[in-house]
This record gives C-alpha cells, structure tokens and sequence, in this order.
C-alpha cells in the first residue's frame, strides 16, 4: 500500500500496537496522521 | 530495617446481573434504544451458573489457574458439577446480597430499598460473619410507592433492578447540578466501598489480623470520588479503613489506572521498609463501569454476557515475619517517560530490567502474572486474548536476548510453564496482575518455587492529557527465614 501523500486516521491498542508508534510508520512511509489515538479494550 | 512482606489477600466477588444495565456501554445503548435492555437480560446468567463458572472457582482458590488448561472449554457451557461460593482465596455473593451490602455502605440515604425486598435481604445477610449489627440495622426498607414516587416526580434518581427485571429500589442525589454527585456516580462509589470493604474484612479476620494494628490502607482503583469542585479527589482508603474498623489508621489513594495496585504495592512496601507505616493493607474496590463492555460481541455470538461479576481485593502487608514472601523492592521494574510506548520498549522496562538487576534469568521466574483478563470475555468480542499476547511477548524478549530457543514452539512451551490461561472478570485495576497474588503466595509458602513476577500496565492516553502508556512491576520471594 502506497501512504504517500495520505491523510490517515490511527486508532492503536494498549496491549498490541499504541498510536505513536503507528504514527512513527506512517509518517516514514509519507502519510500525514490527521488522528492519533490508542485504546485500551479491557 | 526489614524487608516487607506479602502476608495475605483475599478477594470479594458479586454477581450484579441487574446492575450490568448501569456498566458505562449498556446505559449509553439503553439509552438511545430501550430494546437493548431485553437483549441483554435474556443473556444474563443465573447466580449458578456464575458460581459453577471455572474462572470464578480460580479467583476464589478452589482451583489452581492451570487446572483451566485442562478444564472443557468454553467454560460458560461447561459449568463445573463440584463448587462453592467461597473459598480460600474468597467469596462470591449474589445480587440481593449486595444490594443489600450497598445499603449497608450507605451513610446518606442515597440508596432506597423496597421494604420487603429490604427485610429478606437483612435476613439474609445477619448470618454474614462479616456484616455489623450495625449494618443490617442500616438495611431498611421503605413502601414501593416511595420509590415509585422518587423515580416519576423528579430527576436525580435512577433504578435499581434485579436480573428479573424486578424494580427493588434506587439510587438518588441531593445535589442534581452536580454532575460529580450524579445518581449513576454515587452508585459507582458506593460499589466500590462495599466490596473493598468486604475484601478488606476478610483479609483482616481471615489471617488474624487485628483491624486496630493496622496502620495505613492505600486504595488502588480507579473511581472518581468527590463533588464538583474536587471530582476524583478520592481517598476511598481512609473510607474502607473506617467500614472495617481500622481505628489506627490513616490512608490515601494510588492512581495509575489499571497498573495503581502494582504501584501501590511497591509505595505499600516502601512505607513498612522505612518503618513509616509498618503495618499496611492496599485495596481496590471494583469496577462498576465495565459492567456489560463487550455485551455486543457476546450477543452476537449468542453467548452469556458474562461481564456481570464486580470484584475487589484487600492484601496485607507488613515487617519480615520469617515466613511470608518477600516483597523485593529492588526488582522494581519501571516504564519510565522517556521508555517509549513501543511493547517491546515496555517488557523490557518491566521484565528484562529487573531481572538483570537481580542477576535472573527469565526462567528463574517461574510464574509471571500479567493483566488476567478472562480471555472467554475478551477473545469473543474481538478484543483479543490479553494475558497470551502479554506472555508471548516476554517469550520473545527471552528469546531475543538467547534465553530460550527462537521459534513458536520454544515461545509456546515458555508461555505454558510461565504463565497461565487469563481468569479474572475483566474489572480494570483488579485484573491487573493481582488475581494471581493468592494462588502465588500459596506455592510461595508451599516452597514450589522461589521467584513469581508481577507486572501490570496503565492506560494514561484514556484521560487524553498524554499518549504514554504506564506500568510496574516487582517480584515476589519466597521467604528463606534469614530475615
């Protein structure tokens, strides 16, 4: 998937992957993060 | 100096059927469609079927947590033939019960009773070894018709139902423009007392343990206790201390959400080290606003809704008595805020950390308690197997760092030696890490081994002021009498 160039909205989880880090990802790849947010689902 | 020690704990479980309409995601579903409520009622269990249900008899310690290994699952259709309500780690009450134990906690008549429903439930909590006279003269009843007239003529009153549907009593407010003193608030608060209190009075009575010798009690949970202007202002310690008779005693609260019974653990342990405080209980009172939170995903699969269990916890800490396990504060694992959120970040701050320092390998520790969430919740509303994911985690670390081999089976053999299947109600704060506090201080004592680990991890980004994650961790050792 090409990011480049894409808004993305991120919803990370607590014990998988949290928002920043997926934040980190996207923006390497040239996204540009419009949301970031973790959640815990217990 | 003395080292602190763990010396016991005990838990306090209440199957609240009727209340799961006041969990945080049943009131906000109920709310705009009313239909939900009869979705949800025809999938709630009996008191029975809460009891028989193999997790619950593992909190309560009359099964150990890798007997679920074993035991046919789905473990909600597999009921087990051979239970109790009680147990060495516990006990599990039911509903009228603890209505009638809200009453109890009561000090401002914000919680109505039906005067008959009232009268069977003082009957049947007198013989309760842990229920003051006190307490069940508080349990009074008034005519339906107040009720009725309370809930019909103004706001600042909400319902109190059974799993039957049977309306009993209420909760109200005298202060209906403060949303901090809220009916749904004050029902919460009052929840969270009754069953850190019960836990707390077990603990103490259970382990012989005068009430008057000890000295401070932390809570851990995560209410929001106060009024407008002080909202979470809290100290429901010093609250449960009174309920419990702890006339000694002084008290505060920890808040950390989910990982606080971790972190007031090691404050717990660092007041008796320095001889501030030798003599200390931590408590944590339940979590009334999950009630119900993946009633979605269990009604979709047409199975229980099976988050209708409150539970809270009270753990007794004091001096090196030569035979309690010890409290290692030098094996306290921090996250840290420059740690970083990334998991791998985490494990390494909670588990490889400590574990260096301590000069241990990962399999020195033979038992490691993590978030115990029941993954029969979690796993069938899409939110995953939780304590499973923690454990092949610090699996992965240990292979990483060439402990045990690479590859799924090695990290499956790990996970099944140290760690354990996920068995607490998934009740925030008291499923982090504590359900296996018992069972650990158990085989500590019993010498099956000689290290168990402890690690819990906080939702900070929940209260969206930062995107941290928290955590801690701390040993538990096996006392060599040394002192």
């Amino acid at each position: 998937m090409d990011l480049a160039g894409k808004r993305v909205i991120i919803v990370g989880e607590r014990d998988g992957v949290p928002g920043p880090a997926i934040e980190a990802c996207v923006r390497s790849a040239g996204a540009e993060p419009v949301m970031v947010q973790t959640q815990c689902f217990v | 100096m003395s080292h602190p020690v763990v010396r016991d704990i005990r838990f306090f479980l209440a199957h609240t059927p009727g209340l799961v309409r006041h969990g945080s995601k049943p009131t906000r579903e109920i709310h705009s469609n009313h239909s939900v409520w009869q979705d949800i009622q025809g999938s709630l269990r009996s008191f029975d079927e809460a009891a028989a249900y193999a997790p619950h008899q593992v909190l309560l310690g009359n099964m150990k947590p890798d007997g679920l290994n074993t035991a046919a699952a789905p473990w909600y259709e597999n009921m087990l033939a051979e239970y109790s309500t009680s147990g060495p780690h516990g006990e599990l009450v039911n509903e009228d019960q603890f209505h009638g134990l809200l009453k109890a906690a009561d000090e401002f008549d914000l919680v109505l009773l039906e005067e008959g429903y009232a009268a069977r439930v003082a009957a049947e909590l007198r013989s309760h070894p842990r229920v003051t006279d006190e307490e069940i003269e508080r349990i009074q009843g008034v005519p339906y018709s107040r009720i009725e007239e309370r809930l019909t003529s103004r706001e600042g009153a909400i319902p109190l139902l059974t799993r039957d549907g049977e309306t009993i009593g209420l909760v109200q407010t005298d202060y209906v423009d403060d949303a901090s003193l809220a009916p749904d608030i004050l029902l919460e608060n009052l929840a969270v007392k009754a069953t850190a209190t019960m836990a707390l009075r077990s603990v103490l009575a259970e382990s012989g343990t005068d009430p008057a010798g000890l000295q401070y009690v932390i809570g851990s949970g995560e209410e929001a206790i106060g009024d407008r202007y002080n909202r979470g202002g809290g100290n429901l310690a010093k609250t449960v201390a009174e309920a419990a008779a702890c006339v000694n005693s002084t008290g505060s609260d920890v808040k950390a959400f989910c990982c606080a019974p971790v972190h007031a653990m090691v404050v717990g342990g660092s007041l008796v080290q320095s001889g501030v405080f030798p003599e200390v209980a931590v408590v944590g009172g339940c979590s009334l606003a999950k009630l119900g939170m993946k009633f979605r995903g269990h009604l979709a699969k047409e199975i229980p809704v099976m988050e209708d269990v409150l539970a809270g916890f009270a753990v007794l800490m004091g001096p090196d008595d030569g035979t309690s396990p010890v409290l290692r504060l030098d094996s306290v694992g921090r996250h840290t805020v420059g740690a970083g959120s990334v998991q791998q970040a985490i494990v390494e701050a909670l588990v490889a950390d400590p574990l260096d320092r301590l000069g241990l390998k990962f399999g020195d520790v033979a038992k490691y308690a993590t978030e115990m969430h029941n993954p029969e919740i979690t796993d069938t509303a899409g939110s995953g197997n939780v304590p499973r994911t923690n454990y092949r985690l610090i699996a992965a670390l240990a292979a990483q760092r060439g402990e045990i081999e690479k590859g799924s089976e090695s990290r499956d053999r790990f996970v099944e030696q140290h760690g354990m299947p996920g068995f607490s109600p998934t009740q925030g704060h008291v499923a982090s890490a504590m359900p296996f506090m018992a069972h650990a201080l158990d085989d500590l004592r019993a010498g099956d081994y000689q290290y168990s680990m402890f690690l819990a991890k906080g939702s900070l980004f929940l209260g969206r002021m930062t995107h941290m994650s928290d955590g801690e961790s701390f040993i538990l050792e096996s006392n060599s009498g040394a002192g």
